[in-house]
Formats: C-alpha cells, structure tokens, sequence
C-alpha cells in the first residue's frame, strides 16, 4: 500500500516534471537566462582559479590603467585597474560570488520565515492572523530600501546585515501568498479528507498544503533573487552594505564613484554585471512563471 | 462606499501605530550616541554631554519616552531636528514638493511610454517588435537605478553637455516658491526661461526614476491587453469588421486604466524606495536625500518623524488608489 | 573639447546678459548650512553661510592668512598679567535691513554683551534658544576663562580673564564669535519669536541674508551701508551642491563661479581647463594615525617606530590625495609658525621595520585599523587610506583588520581607547600651535580621551604648559619646536599628511583668496569681471 503511494506520487512528480520542462524550454529567453545564470554560478565557484589575479592585489604602479582595447590599457588587466591598481576583472569575478550568495541566503531567509507565518496565519486564522498579518502591513507601510537602509543602520553596516534587513523587507509578500494559498486550499476536498483520516495540524500544514503552494511561491523566489541583488547593490551603493576592500558589485560602484569622470571603467563593468545578473534571473523567472502558472499558460 | 472606506481605514489605525513603534524603537536600539556626534573630534565633556542627553528627553525610561513621542505626535509635533533645531515636519514639508514633482514626472514619464509600448508589444504580439519591447522593458526592470542615474550623467551631462548636472534650477534664476513645485513656479515667474531650465533639471532624474515603472507598466499593459483581446466579445467585436484600431481604443484603454491605477499603487513604495537613491545620484533637493543624510548624521529626530511621515503618505497614497481602483472597478467593494 | 568650449561660451552668453545689470557670484557649496547663526554649531559649511557673510566679529583674520586684523574693534589693548583686554569700538556701523528688522541705532557695546552673555550666562533669556548649545564657546573653554565682560562707554568694553591664555585673541577672531544685534533680539522678544534670532540672521556683515530653500541655495545681496565700504559683488548665491563630482562640472559649465573641495581625481584636469583657476593652499590640518600606547605592544617605542617605516606615506599622497596633499612628519602643519623644519621623518623602510620588530619580540602582530566614516580634508578617504596601510603592514608580517563604526560610536569608542590604531585628524581653529598640540597631545587630553594615543609625556607636557603661559612668541615658538622633537622620536602616532586645499575658481572671478582656516569669503576684493 505504502510502496504503492509512493510510486504514484513519483510517476506523478517526474510527469509534473515533464511538462514544467516542455513549458519553460519552449521559451528560448528563459532558457538563455537560465544558461547565462549557470554560467555566472560557475564563474563565482571557481573565481580562485579563473580571475588573472587576486581580487586584494594592489598594483601600486598600476593605478587607473583604462581597458585592454583603451589607448594605454594593458592585456595583464583585461577591464583595467582601479584607484589602488586592483584589477576590475577579478574583482568583478570575485563580486559574482558575494552578490549570489547574498541573494541566495535573502531568499532562503525571507521564504522560509514567511512560509512560516504564512502557513500559520493561513491555518489558525483568529488572533494570531490578525497579529502577524498588521505586522507585515506595518514593514510594508515603510518603503523596503529605506526599511533596510535604517535597519542596517541599526545593525552596523556590513553585508550579512545587509542581507538580513532586505530578507526582513521582503518576508510579507512571502506570507501574504502563502497566506492566500493556503486560505484556497483549506477548503479543497484532500485536506479535509486528510483531516477526516485524522492528520495533525503540522502534517496538514507542511505534507498536505505546503507542497500545492510552491508554484507561486518559486516565482515569487525568482523574483526576490533577483531584486535581493539589485537591493544588496543599492545598500553597498549607499555604503551601508558590503565594506570596501570586499568588491560586491554595488560597493564597487561606490567606492570608484569620485572615479566616474576620470577613470569611468571603474564604475561601468561593475554595473553591467548587476544589469546581466539580474537580467538573467528574471528572463528565467519569467519562464517559470509562465511555466508554472497555468493561467498564463497558453496565452 | 463608505462603509468600504471606513473599513480601510479601521485596518490602517493598528499599521499607524505599528509604525510609530518602529521608527520609535529603531532610533533608541540606533548605536552611537546623538550628542558626540554633534560634537566632532572636538568632543564633549562627560557633564555637559549628560546634560545635553537630559535636554533631548533621552534619559527617561522608554516607555515614558514613547507616551511623550505619541501624545506629541497625536498633537502634530514629530520633535526637532538635533542639526538644525528645526521642526521635522517643517523640514518634511518644506522638501516634500521637489519629491513630489519628480515621483510624479517619473510616473508620467512611464505612463505615456509604456502604456502605448505595451499595446503594440500585444497587438504585434510574438513578433520582432514585441520581443524587442519586452526585452527592453525585461533590462528596465532589472536595472541598477543608481548605476544607471551615474551613466546617463557621464553620457549626457558630461559628453554631450546636453543636460544640466544636478539642482532642480539654474541659479541665475530667482523664483519665489509659490507651490513648491518648481515647473508651476518658474511658470508663474516672470523670470524668463527659467521654466525651460526646471524642465531640463527634471528630464535626467525623471527617467532614471521612471524606469522601473516604466517596464512594469509596459509589461502589465501587454499581458492586460493580451487576455482581453483574447476575450469573446473582442473576438466578436473583430468578426463584426470593427476596425481593430477601434477595437484596441475601445475595449482595450478601460482595462489599460485599471492595470494602470493598481501599477501605480505598487509603484509608489518603490519610486519613494527609488527616490532615495535617485535623489542622491542627482542632488535633489528632496525627501529622499533629506532621510539619507539624517540617517548618516545620526539625526534621531529626524529619521523618526520621517519615517513615520513617508509610511503615513504611503498608507494615504494606498487609500486613495484603493478608492479608485472601486470608482472604476465597482465589483471588489463587495 | 572645442564643442565643450562652444558651449560653454553660449551658456556664459546667457549668464553674462544677466550678469550685466548686477553682479551676480555664484558659489556651489558643499552642503546645506546647520542654521545661520555661527555661535550654535561647528561645520565649516555652516560659517561660510554666515559668520562669513552675515556678520563681523571684534577682529577678524585678514583675508588669505592667520593674522588678527581689527574688526568691530579698532583696536584692542591687553594689560601687563594679560588678565584685561580692551576693545574700542568702531562707530557708524550700521546693521542690516531687512523684511522683518529696521534698525533704528548703530552698532555699540550693548550688541557685544548681548552676544557675549547670550553663550556665556545660563540666565540670559536668549541663552536657551535654539537648544542653547554654544559649541566652540565650550571648546576653546571660554566660560573658565572668562571672568568679566564690562561695557566701559557706549563704545568701549572690557574683558576680564581668569588665567593669562595667549591666544585669546585669536579666540576672538573664530566664527563662533560673531557679533549679534541686541537690538533685533529685544524686538524679537517682545513679538515672541527668539527663534528667529538665529534663522532669519540680521548682521553688520557685507552681505544681507535674503532666502534660503534647504538643500537647494542660500541668496544674499550687498550690504549698501557696510563699514568697509560695498562689496563689488551686488548678488551672492550659495548653490548647494554636495556631490563632489556634480561640484566640478557645474563649475565647467558656468553654472558656479567657486567650488569648495575638488576630488582630487579631477584636480588635474581642472589645472589644465583654461576657463579655471585653480587656486591652492596648504591647508591648516594635520591626518594621523595614532597607535593605542596603553595596548602592549604600542607601549614599546621601538614597535611605534617601526611601524611608522613600514607605511609607504608617498603612495598614500598619490593615492588617497591624489598629490592634494603633502607629507606630514611634524602634528602641526607647515603654515603654523614654530614649525620644526629640522625634524627628520622616518623613513620608508620595511626591511629595517621588519628588523625593528624583531628586535623588539614582537612576530605575528595582529592588530587593527580604525578607519573614520567622514571624509575630511585632512583625510579625504579614512577607508582607503586604511586599505594601503593594512597592505604595506601585511609586509612587514603585520597583520591588521579594518575596522569602522558611525562616526558617533566611532569617535566615542576612540575616545575610550577601544581601538589598537585608529586614523584621525584635526583642522586649526586659531592658528595657533597650542590648538593642535596641547589638545590632542597633552596628558589632559590623555585623560579626556582628546589625546587618541592615550600618550602622556612629563617632558613634552610640561614643554607645553610653559609655552601657553609666556606671551612672547620667540619663545614660545623655541618651546614648541623642541616638542615636535620630543614627539618624533616618541612616535606616538605616525604623521600621515596635510592636506593641500584646492579652490577652483572661474577665470571671471578676481581677487578671491584661499583662507588657511578654510572659510570661503566672498568681500575683500572679490570681483567678478
């Protein structure tokens, strides 16, 4: 009987699978974006060993050497050095790691925290809803950079307080869906079946609803991954987030900013590798999401 | 209508109060101390720097620092700026037109853009022009705004000279502020060319600010307009040999309206998150910039009134397109 | 470049047109001033806006140096023990008109003790207002060394010390003694609006306040009536522009005629624009790294000394000044007299640090940098200055962790001797050398935390003492310099630089002189051609 399930619920996974793959892959941006995202995951695993130098390096005598293809740009630095002569492509290749991780663990937190309470609210209603739900309100009334930027303030600037005031700015959109899904699936036959057959509060929560939620949920992840950088940036921007020498791509473009005129190498690479980062994770978001979404679907 | 209005507004007194707390709380757990740095490297000694923390209130238990923070603020009093000794509201209100003025021309900017580049992007759909549409807009809503506020001044400002640097008016002009908002002002001042000037101060930041918005709404008109033309009564409406042009203008802007009223209530958090950075970037002399410095001058005051001032206009700006969103789409009152 | 020029010439067509009916100067300063009365607050930006423009104290520095020239006083006399100083009033001079305040009588001593007493005496009704911070009246300790303020004649007033302190004075000339009018504070008063007092400022300056829009400009006009005769300049506009960068190219395209504090990333490229002058002094500063002496092993001379060789100071100027800068090896700056030319820096040398520390049995240092927040003259990027210290330190198998607070927290915990090496600095008030050294080396200061080293020397404070008693300069100067030698070989703190202030200035401007204190004046022989 168990066995049974069991195979079931695999054959229904991998055919679920399936289809979700012959959607996304008919979308040929989402798939470039999701090779170029692969690409950028590479190049930050294996920084050490494809960036031409150390990221801290400082070439005293190499100071503000323009691009290769620039009259007195040099091969040795390809997207050349900045004010301390460190070279921009290590330092960019090095970023790719901080602002994925970055993003990454936003997202794990702010998902996991609002799943949560979402799933709670959703599940008890009462009180406790009415709680959690004016709270998240509450971090919603205060525009999400400034909410992070004072937050950060609180904490010390830094990026792992970076990364924790943006995953508190964004927990409410994770709740509020969850909360939603949740309130629509309550009234489903299987839960109540499940409830009948005398499942416990967490086993309803966690085994029976959470998992027919997750569509929206892995859209709305996309798309916090990808502004989780751009916020990340923003903060480093504003010198709240990563501290200089760590070359996170926002912090980067602050602290060459009195370079702009001068030397504006300094200031351009690290922006368009946000730009592509980011461009890349919402060309495969909106793959899932049309993938996923069976609204959109065939529209 | 009332009774939906009443009940919107039931929901905001907790989120007010939500609010007062964390702009209350945030300052007192802020480390460092307000009087040091005040005083510099010059510092202070330890009997005046007690006194000085006596004089701002500081010393008291927190809740008695709370009740005296509420009871001012239901009196309209959201305390003194620590730099400047004057009242934060006064200071809000003073800088809130310039914001103002450029959240709205940014919106603008997005609306007459990217409405039209949504309808063609769903009309063409599946062709070289949608694709190319969409993947314009797809690169606005990724783009690093302060990153891009810095390439447009090195490109247009500093290349080409076409547009000035930074400021909302060249300071050849005197224009007495009337409203606060400098393009009605300039206009109604006898200054000559000092309206051209407001307007080329705004052209740069509006756009950097606009853009965000701009793919947003160029991507929700797309899809808006995609499911109604897809609707039966467009597809009637089509077989009957109504010119698609009329089809699009009528069935289609009603629905664009709606998208548009909702984008622009999720906007407004993020063109204000967005002006702090533009704002900077482009020396505007608004809210954005004002909250930045505060934060950085340890300006307790400061940040605690503001903050509760930007969520309060942020509650009020919901309010209102939620009041809207009914006027025009009378089915989500019930 | 040619189309830059064209350009530039069109737009200046616009400007000049406007130009010609009245002279307008238009100055991008760097930031919105605190408020405008001089008393209550400390920024630089804040004095340009107004102890500068606005009013007049009883002397004043004369424009371009540290000399105490007459102001408000003719002329001023000192008693024997230096306890009594009299100053004779000018007469005639007139106080500005403006929307609110008509004045009805001429600037007298009554003006002197209303400004006076409103910092100095707890229970003068203006003493409170605007939250009754006076902040360099508390820093250069007026209220113990004042014991008397008398009003002579309608024109003369005394002042009564507690203790002889030369450079009093010099104290007189500094912004925050900005001479008041008693007049318009009674007005005030009785209409019930002090505050105005210090936003709506009435002065006897050259220039009258006219508005000010936070964060945007400030607009003054000339002062008809001004003593020293009307200022060439009919209109002064402060545009408020905190972007460095955004400073420069308003400067390039004639929307500013003087900008405050380049980057010094551009500095070379404003030397070579013929539309600019770039004006340059040495700046009355001082940037250091002071090492923690009551934490082992910066108790231990030798450790000092070697890590003085260890830091490479010209790629600091080169990097983090950009040339804006010079090397600094004495804690006063060049400008100041008594200067010690014959003291010998130490050199750049890792290999002997290196041994040095050996020698002193210190191997696998671990240690920190602090690094200030702020950007200041003295040190116009603490974090990169940091970043190549940390580097040059690592070489001489030091190594050291950045470390950085707000600037609060980060001059608090300092001050309480948290950090190992921190990095700050100090701009002159008064010119004198008493102003850098006693305050930030003295052991009082050790004990108040002023003194970052937390360094007490019995020779080089007792050297001190002497010199803040005797009043003739050939000897005080003879004392300093012998403690500037004391200080080198102790090796408190390694001297990193002085900064070199750079005033880019539009050729049209005439006459505009860099101040060593770093204000920015706009009367004294500033023209606009």
């Amino acid at each position: 009987m168990t066995s049974l399930t069991a195979k079931t619920s695999y054959s229904v996974r991998s055919q679920q699978w399936r289809e979700f793959w012959f959607y996304f892959s008919a979308s040929k941006t989402a798939v470039a974006g999701l090779c170029f995202l692969i690409g950028v995951v590479l190049m930050a695993i294996f920084a050490d060993v494809i960036s031409p130098h150390l990221p801290a390096e400082q070439y005293r005598d190499f100071t503000e050497i323009p691009p290769a293809w620039m009259e007195g740009g040099q091969m040795r630095f390809f997207l050349g050095t900045d004010y301390a002569g460190r070279d921009m492509l290590s330092r960019i290749i090095h970023g790719a790691r901080l602002s994925l991780i970055a993003g990454a663990i936003v997202v794990i937190m702010s998902a996991s925290i609002g799943v949560l309470l979402g799933l709670v609210a959703g599940f008890q209603g009462g009180w406790i809803e009415t709680i959690i739900m004016r709270v998240m309100d509450t971090i919603m009334a205060v525009p999400g950079l400034l909410m992070a930027l004072v937050l950060v303030a609180v904490l010390g600037p830094g990026l792992l307080n970076a990364m924790v005031a943006i995953a508190i700015t964004y927990t409410p959109s994770f709740v509020r869906l969850t909360r939603a899904s949740t309130m629509t699936e309550l009234n489903k036959d299987y839960v109540t079946a499940s409830k009948v057959a005398g499942a416990g509060p967490m086993r309803l929560m966690f085994i029976s609803i959470l998992p027919n939620c997750m569509a929206p949920l892995i859209v709305q992840g996309t798309l916090s991954f990808s502004t989780a950088i751009l916020d990340t940036a923003a903060l480093g921007f504003l010198g709240m987030g990563a501290q200089a020498p760590l070359p996170e791509w926002g912090t980067l473009i602050a602290e060459n900013r009195d370079l702009m005129l001068s030397a504006p190498w300094t200031v351009t690479f690290p922006g368009i590798a946000i730009l592509l980062a980011v461009l890349a994770i919402n060309l495969m978001g909106d793959g899932l999401r049309d993938a996923l979404d069976p609204k959109l679907k065939r529209s | 209508m009332l009774k939906f209005l009443f009940k919107r507004l039931l929901v905001l007194v907790p989120v007010f109060f939500g609010v007062t707390l964390v702009a209350f709380g945030f300052i007192r757990v802020l480390p460092g101390d307000p009087v040091e740095v005040l005083a510099g490297e010059r510092g202070v000694s330890a009997e005046r720097h007690a006194e000085l923390m006596t004089q701002l209130g500081l010393n008291e238990p927190l809740w008695q620092q709370y009740l005296n923070y509420i009871g001012d603020v239901l009196q309209g009093d959201l305390g003194t700026s620590l730099i400047t000794n004057r009242p934060v509201a006064e200071e809000f209100f003073e800088l809130f037109p310039a914001t103002a003025e450029l959240a709205i021309c940014a919106i603008l900017f997005a609306i007459i853009l990217g409405i039209p580049a949504g309808i063609i992007a769903a009309v063409k759909r599946g062709t070289l022009i949608d694709q190319g549409i969409m993947g314009i807009s797809l690169a606005g809503y990724s783009m690093p705004i302060f990153w891009w506020g810095l390439l447009l001044i090195i490109l247009f400002s500093n290349t080409l000279n076409l547009t000035p640097v930074s400021g909302r008016l060249s300071f050849l002009f005197e224009v007495e502020p009337v409203t606060g908002f400098m393009l009605i002002d300039s206009f109604l001042s006898d200054e000559k060319g000092a309206f051209k000037s407001a307007m080329h101060h705004l052209v740069l930041p509006s756009v950097v600010l606009g853009t965000i918005p701009l793919a947003v709404i160029a991507r929700q008109t797309r899809s808006a307009m995609l499911e109604v033309l897809s609707e039966d009564y467009v597809r009637t409406a089509k077989a009957k040999g109504l010119s698609p042009l009329r089809v699009i203008a009528i069935h289609a802007l009603r629905n664009a309206m709606i998208t548009v009223v909702t984008v622009i209530g999720l906007q407004v958090a993020v063109l204000l998150a967005g002006a702090i950075l533009t704002e900077t970037i482009f020396g505007w002399p608004g809210i954005g910039k004002w909250i930045i410095f505060s934060v950085f001058s340890r300006d307790y005051f400061a940040v605690q009134g503001g903050l509760l001032l930007i969520a309060t206009s942020v509650m009020v700006v919901n309010l209102t397109v939620d009041l809207l969103y009914g006027l025009i789409n009378p089915r989500i009152l019930h | 470049m040619k189309k830059t020029l064209l350009a530039l010439s069109l737009g200046l067509g616009l400007a000049v047109s406007g130009v010609a009916q009245a002279k307008t100067l238009v100055f991008c300063s760097e930031g919105s001033p605190e408020g405008f009365n001089p008393s209550l607050y400390s920024a630089g930006t804040t004095f340009d806006a107004s102890s500068q423009t606005i009013f007049n104290r009883l002397v004043q520095f004369e424009a371009g140096s540290t000399k105490v020239v007459p102001g408000l006083a003719e002329s001023w006399t000192a008693s024997a023990d230096g306890l009594e100083y009299t100053f004779n009033l000018r007469k005639g001079v007139k106080y500005h008109t403006t929307k609110d305040f008509t004045p009805t009588r001429d600037f007298n001593a009554d003006d002197i003790l209303f400004t006076f007493n409103r910092m100095w005496k707890e229970d003068h009704p203006y003493h409170d207002v605007s939250g009754g911070d006076y902040k360099y009246f508390g820093w250069m300790s007026m209220g113990d060394l004042l014991k008397s303020i008398e009003k002579v004649d309608d024109y003369t007033v005394k002042f009564t010390l507690n203790y002889a302190e030369a450079p009093f004075v010099s104290n007189m000339a500094m912004d925050f003694a900005s001479v008041l009018s008693a007049e318009y504070g009674d007005e005030l008063a009785a209409s019930g609006n002090k505050d105005d007092i210090d936003h709506k400022p009435v002065g006897t300056g050259p220039f009258v306040f006219k508005s000010y829009q936070k964060d945007a400009m400030i607009r003054y006009t000339a002062h008809d009536d001004y003593w020293g005769g009307r200022s060439n300049i009919d209109k002064l506009v402060f545009a408020i522009t905190t972007d460095a960068n955004v400073r420069y190219q308003k400067l390039k395209a004639g929307e500013c005629h003087v900008m405050p504090y380049p980057n010094p990333a551009d500095v070379a490229a404003m030397d070579k624009d013929p539309e600019i002058n770039l004006l340059r002094q040495e700046g009355l500063n001082v940037g250091y790294l002071a090492f923690n002496t009551e934490k082992p092993p910066f108790d231990q001379k030798l450790v000092r000394q070697a890590l003085n060789m260890a830091i490479n100071k010209q790629s600091i100027l080169d990097v983090v000044f950009k040339g804006a800068g010079s090397i600094a090896k004495n804690p006063i700056p060049p400008t100041i007299w008594s200067y010690n030319d014959d003291v010998k820096d130490y050199d750049y040398d890792p290999e002997k640090a290196k041994a040095m520390l050996a020698e002193a049995g210190v191997s696998g240092l671990k240690t920190n940098i602090w690094a200030m927040p702020v950007q200041r003259p003295y040190n116009p990027n603490a974090r990169r200055m940091a970043e190549l210290i940390q580097a040059d330190w690592a070489k001489v198998g030091v190594e050291a962790e950045i470390v950085t607070f707000e600037w609060g927290e980060y001059l608090k915990r300092s001050k309480n001797g948290e950090h190992d090496t921190v990095l700050l600095g100090w701009t002159g008030d008064n010119g004198d050398p008493d102003n850098f050294m006693y305050v930030l080396l003295g052991c009082d200061a050790a004990k108040d935390g002023g003194n970052r080293a937390r360094w007490c020397n019995e020779e080089f404070d007792s050297t001190l003492r002497q010199a803040k008693k005797v009043t003739d300069q050939a000897q005080r100067t003879t004392l300093y310099e012998k403690a500037q030698v004391i200080f080198k070989e102790e090796a408190p703190w390694v001297t990193i630089a002085h900064s070199v202030v750079f005033k880019p200035v539009r050729k049209e401007v005439t006459g505009f002189k860099v101040h060593p204190l770093g204000s920015h004046i706009f009367y004294d022989g500033v023209d606009l051609k």
